[in-house]
């Protein structure tokens, strides 16, 4: 076994930090769509859409059920050979679009669920004043079941923002892909990789943290 | 006025509700008693389509809507006539006790917020709970609630209040304030419709109190007839227990 290169690997972290950007822009931008397609999804799940239900109930099946990877391929080598509009796609869109719909469907039972576990008796009192269905769902149903589903959400985004290291695979220079082409020059696969996993666990570490604080926060408001 | 005619309701072979016929005169205050199981709340949540009738006409002034036919926006318009009191207080959880009775009145009547606001201040004073404003449900006690829940019906100046058995839930030591704010309410002639198993709270508002069994009107009248000198016999056995 040989010693491990150090200053190799502090020489790396600069590198590879200048890559945070677009990983976390990656994940925040897919974050962003997931979290408005899961809530439209999650909704029609909950009111039940003729026809339309079927379609959402299919995108979730197919989305939970084929692997993020092979997803990804599908959308950047595969799609562009049916739709030609779609062959000028970069990988960076392409890992959003990816990404945006493997965790919507996801993010969308998560917040079924919590929208379900809304008690019975908000709906009513929401009807009984005379709101309509949207604006009960709206104002009275959703900001509750935000807080029910809003830990589990944010552990999404922190698997999301380590997925993003698959869009390496379409060719994006992310944290993962800069690392990859670090080590191909010196041949320090040990140490780049190291480098790499602590960094992910870093952000993850802290966005841990605040996941905490705001759970904390969010169950404090409906505390005594 | 209110006019009910033949409300059923059904749950697969068993008739909750029997062809209900009632009229309520504007101001008048009508409490249904009677025992557990007859339809009485259900007929309270079937006239605001809580529950939605299976047959059955209620017209309430120049509104009719038939279950027959009842659309969405016929529904609507009949819920915001009426107010509901309800047994377990189903105040809005992510809303402060004010905003409780500020939120109908922005998003269904249109109310700006100043207005909004300044009505719910007025409603908080007169419940005795104007330094609550600001509480959620969460942090307010089981009588605290019922009186929001008394409020945010009372801002709504709907019609008709139907009030579901509004002291039921609540731990004895909080069922004077509660019964006290709805003596008041009484008071100023607001039209009720009230189910409880409050006898004497009964006798002191009602115009009118109503016997139900069996999800039918088995009897009705004067609280002192009816608590006094009972016609029937199921009335009267009743009574006798609830005494």
């Amino acid at each position: 076994m040989r010693a491990l290169d150090l200053d190799y690997m502090l020489g790396l972290v600069p590198v590879i930090l200048g890559y945070v950007p677009l990983t976390l822009g990656m994940a925040l931008a897919a974050m962003v769509g997931a979290l408005a397609l899961a809530s439209l999804m999650a909704v029609e799940r909950v009111v039940r859409v003729p026809v339309l239900d079927g379609v959402v109930q299919l995108f979730i099946s197919f989305f939970r059920g084929t692997p993020l990877l092979v997803q990804l391929f599908l959308f950047y080598y595969g799609l562009p050979q049916i739709i030609p509009v779609l062959a000028g796609i970069n990988g960076v869109t392409a890992a959003i679009l990816g990404l945006t719909l493997h965790f919507s469907a996801y993010m969308a039972e998560s917040i079924r669920a919590a929208i379900l576990g809304v008690d019975r008796s908000q709906w009513e009192a929401a009807q009984a004043v005379g709101m309509t269905q949207t604006q009960s769902m709206r104002r009275i149903i959703l900001p509750q079941a935000a807080r029910v589903a809003a830990p589990t959400l944010v552990n999404y985004f922190i698997d999301m923002i380590k997925s993003t290291s698959l869009a390496f695979t379409l060719g994006v220079t992310e944290m993962m892909g800069a690392t990859q082409k670090e080590a191909a020059g010196s041949f320090l696969y040990f140490e780049a990789f190291l480098v790499v996993a602590v960094l992910y666990w870093a952000i993850v570490e802290i966005l841990s943290f605040l996941q905490k604080r705001l759970e904390f926060h969010l169950t404090k408001a409906l505390a005594r | 006025m209110i006019r009910i005619r033949g409300l059923t309701k059904r749950y697969g072979a068993n008739t909750v509700l029997d062809a209900i016929d009632l009229d309520i005169e504007a101001g008048e205050r009508v409490v249904i008693i009677g025992p557990s199981g007859t339809g009485k709340s259900t007929l309270l949540r079937c006239v605001n389509y809580l529950d939605r009738p299976d047959i059955g006409v209620i017209r309430i002034g120049d509104l009719t809507v038939d279950a027959a036919k009842a659309r969405p926006a016929e529904i609507l318009a009949l819920r915001r006539r009426t107010a509901f009191v309800f047994q377990n207080y189903s105040l809005f959880a992510n809303r402060t006790a004010r905003e409780n009775i500020t939120e109908a009145l922005i998003t269904v009547q249109g109310k700006s917020r100043e207005e909004a606001d300044a009505r719910a201040d007025a409603i908080l004073l007169d419940i005795g709970l104007a330094d609550r404003a600001n509480a959620y449900p969460a942090a307010l006690s089981g009588g605290q609630q019922q009186r929001i829940g008394i409020g945010r019906a009372m801002a709504l100046d709907a019609g008709l209040m139907l009030i579901d058995e509004p002291t039921s839930a609540l731990d004895p030591e909080w069922v004077g304030e509660v019964l006290d704010l709805m003596r008041r309410v009484a008071e100023r002639r607001q039209t009720m419709l009230i189910v409880t198993h409050e006898m004497q709270f009964a006798r002191e508002i009602a115009d009118r109190v109503i016997f139900m069994d069996g999800g039918r009107i088995v009897e009705q009248g004067p609280p002192a007839q009816l608590f006094d000198a009972p016609r029937d016999k199921r009335t009267e056995s009743f009574l006798r227990r609830v005494r």
